[in-house]
């Protein structure tokens, strides 16, 4: 719905209130109180939409008391303080329009009859704000679960969005320019080689595409695809580049959203190792210790190179990743000092038993 | 056989051994040019390029500390034929800016690769542009320098910018002051100031640019002009032109 139709079929509730509301007062006014249908009808037209603002004006101390959040005394004492004062103020101006009424030449006895329905009209007035009040909160409650509704969607976009941008993030085009580039040389220089890389980035090919659909995999998976990244890059790198692990046997079971790992392989492969002529190295380590997960990736790294900033792209997406995962279970921790850059990762350990 | 051509001298640039086997590869149907170095590092290449003083180089882009702009920006330029061979696309306007002959992207074709060299062959070397043009050129609009690079005879020293206290204008040269050591480099102080972020660097004087960071305060200096104090107590003069820069600067960031 637009606004402006909104708005068209809020005036045509108002004013269809307007005017039950009028008749049944007319009705009142006429048979209990014995008052001429004209004066009815002069007092009951103006009261009605009176009646009208009184029960609007019922979102104010709804607003203030939401159901959710007030206990039952002060809601009763909140709804029948301000609904007294308003019934109050209502039959008030009721009143006055009836005296007025009286003082004319027609419609004498007037206030006299109005004063006999006083307590009748306490109460439809009473009963009147009551009703705004519960039309007010059924508003706030579909207001509010329209909003949960939409937070709930948002999130779940927001979620798989993270999700897909680090999966496309995964093969960064570079590495496979450089490693054809690789491939190119070594077919004529060393066939065999050659061969074996064709297959290494096949294979790596095929697992980062295979891990795509998952949303958990056991640590040993991450660390085989892994493995084949490095034997790539071993291949162009040589010598400048060497790997150390230390991963405990209970932690490869665990469990870890897919190619979590690989993009600061990545990182640690462009910004540290690509950055230094004499080559680096990488470390993984990785223990489970009670409930927790820890996972830590360390390079050398030059901080004269200069190209510590670019980092952040690919540590992001972890960040991301992981928050989209765990919530506030998961903790990601960068730091560089002393020549060394390193990623510490931990969040609650799982495995394929304990699912 | 008529007598024996011109030998091309080639230096092939490149941080991976096998990227450097391809292209030597590629270059042995090919007798008239001469491999005269293979540099696996920029550094080595500015040596090497002061050494054998190549017709043709072949220049990777990304290597560590020094990138192939880097080079370029240190080497003698005259009579000297680049093309560029990288797997990253992006660089490919710079290298037009730097007039390279051509841009090899990798993996490339052997059609491709002799098509380079034909290229080099015919169009010969380019204009050889200044430093500052190159500087000015391998750079993003919007995008400052982050270090300078500067040659001392045969070695090569970064300085970042964070760490250059002042430059001062000597002719064709600009002194660059850091760490208090001087370094010369063959550029012009307009030109150095291009590539420095004007929110750190103010030109005070027709000869000085000075880092805002080591600014420590400004006193009058004879009847109407002033001279600027460094942390380090150095005096450099200010125009009245550079005052009123400086006060800007100085304004906007209290």
């Amino acid at each position: 719905m637009n606004e402006r139709s909104t708005g068209r079929t809020w005036l045509l509730a108002l004013v269809t209130a307007w005017l039950v509301f009028a008749t049944l007062l007319v009705v009142l006014l006429t048979t209990t109180g014995g008052m001429s249908r004209g004066a009815a009808v002069a007092l009951a037209l103006p009261l009605s939409a009176l009646a009208q603002a009184v029960a609007w004006s019922a979102q104010y101390p709804c607003r203030s008391a939401p159901l959710a959040r007030i206990d039952l005394g002060r809601l009763i004492l909140t709804h029948a303080s301000a609904g007294l004062l308003l019934s109050f103020v209502w039959v008030g101006v009721g009143w006055s329009l009836a005296q007025w009424l009286d003082s004319g030449q027609y419609w004498t006895g007037t206030a006299a009859q109005f004063s006999k329905l006083q307590t009748a009209l306490y109460g439809a007035a009473f009963s009147y704000y009551l009703m705004g009040v519960a039309f007010h909160y059924v508003l706030q409650a579909l207001d509010a679960s329209r909003k949960a509704q939409e937070r709930v969607l948002e999130s779940s976009v927001r979620a798989r969005e993270a999700e897909l941008t680090a999966l496309k993030a995964q093969i960064n085009p570079h590495f496979l320019y450089n490693s054809l580039n690789s491939i190119s040389a070594l077919t004529s220089i060393d066939p065999v080689r050659a061969r074996e890389m064709c297959v290494a980035l096949a294979d790596f090919l095929r697992l980062t595409l295979g891990m795509g659909d998952k949303a958990l995999i056991p640590l040993r998976d991450e660390l085989a695809l892994l493995d084949k990244y490095c034997a790539i890059e071993k291949v162009r790198f040589g010598e400048r580049l060497t790997l150390q692990e230390d991963v405990s046997e209970a932690s490869k079971e665990c469990l870890l959203p897919p190619l979590l790992l690989q993009p600061l392989f990545e990182n640690a492969v462009v910004h540290g190792i690509a950055q230094m002529p004499e080559g680096g190295w990488i470390r993984l380590q990785a223990s489970c210790e009670g409930e927790r997960l820890s996972l830590a990736v360390e390079n050398s790294w030059d901080p004269e190179a200069g190209s510590s900033r670019k980092n952040g792209v690919g540590l992001k997406n972890v960040q991301r990743r992981l928050e989209a995962r765990y919530g506030r279970e998961a903790q990601l921790q960068a730091s560089a000092e002393d020549n060394v850059f390193r990623v510490r990762l931990e969040f609650p350990a799982e495995t394929e038993k304990s699912q | 056989m008529n007598a024996p051509e011109k030998k091309w001298k080639a230096l092939i640039v490149d941080d991976e051994e096998l990227a450097r086997q391809l292209l030597r590869e590629m270059l042995t149907s090919h007798p008239e040019i001469e491999i005269v170095a293979e540099c696996a590092s920029g550094m080595e290449a500015v040596k090497a390029a002061a050494e054998h003083k190549p017709d043709l180089l072949f220049l990777d882009v990304q290597m560590p500390k020094l990138t192939g702009f880097d080079v370029l920006e240190l080497i003698e330029r005259e009579g000297l034929a680049v093309i560029f061979v990288t797997a990253y696309d992006q660089y490919a306007m710079k290298a037009f800016d730097v007039h390279a002959v051509d841009y090899l992207l990798k993996p490339f074709s052997r059609e491709r690769f002799e098509a380079a060299l034909e290229r080099a062959k015919n169009q010969g070397p380019k204009k050889a542009l200044d430093a500052m043009e190159l500087s000015a050129a391998s750079r993003a609009p919007g995008q400052f320098a982050e270090r300078i690079v500067v040659k001392d005879g045969t070695k090569v020293t970064l300085i970042p910018v964070a760490k250059l206290d002042y430059a001062e204008a000597l002719d064709d040269y600009v002194s660059l002051v850091s760490e208090g050591k001087k370094h010369l480099k063959q550029q012009t102080i307009s030109g150095l100031e291009l590539v420095l972020n004007p929110a750190l660097f103010v030109r005070i004087h027709r000869s000085y640019l000075v880092n805002l960071e080591r600014v420590a305060r400004i006193e009058p200096y004879g009847k109407d002009s002033k001279v600027a104090i460094l942390t380090n107590g150095i005096k450099l003069p200010v125009s009245r032109t550079g005052f009123t820069r400086l006060k800007k600067l100085l304004d906007e960031k209290n």
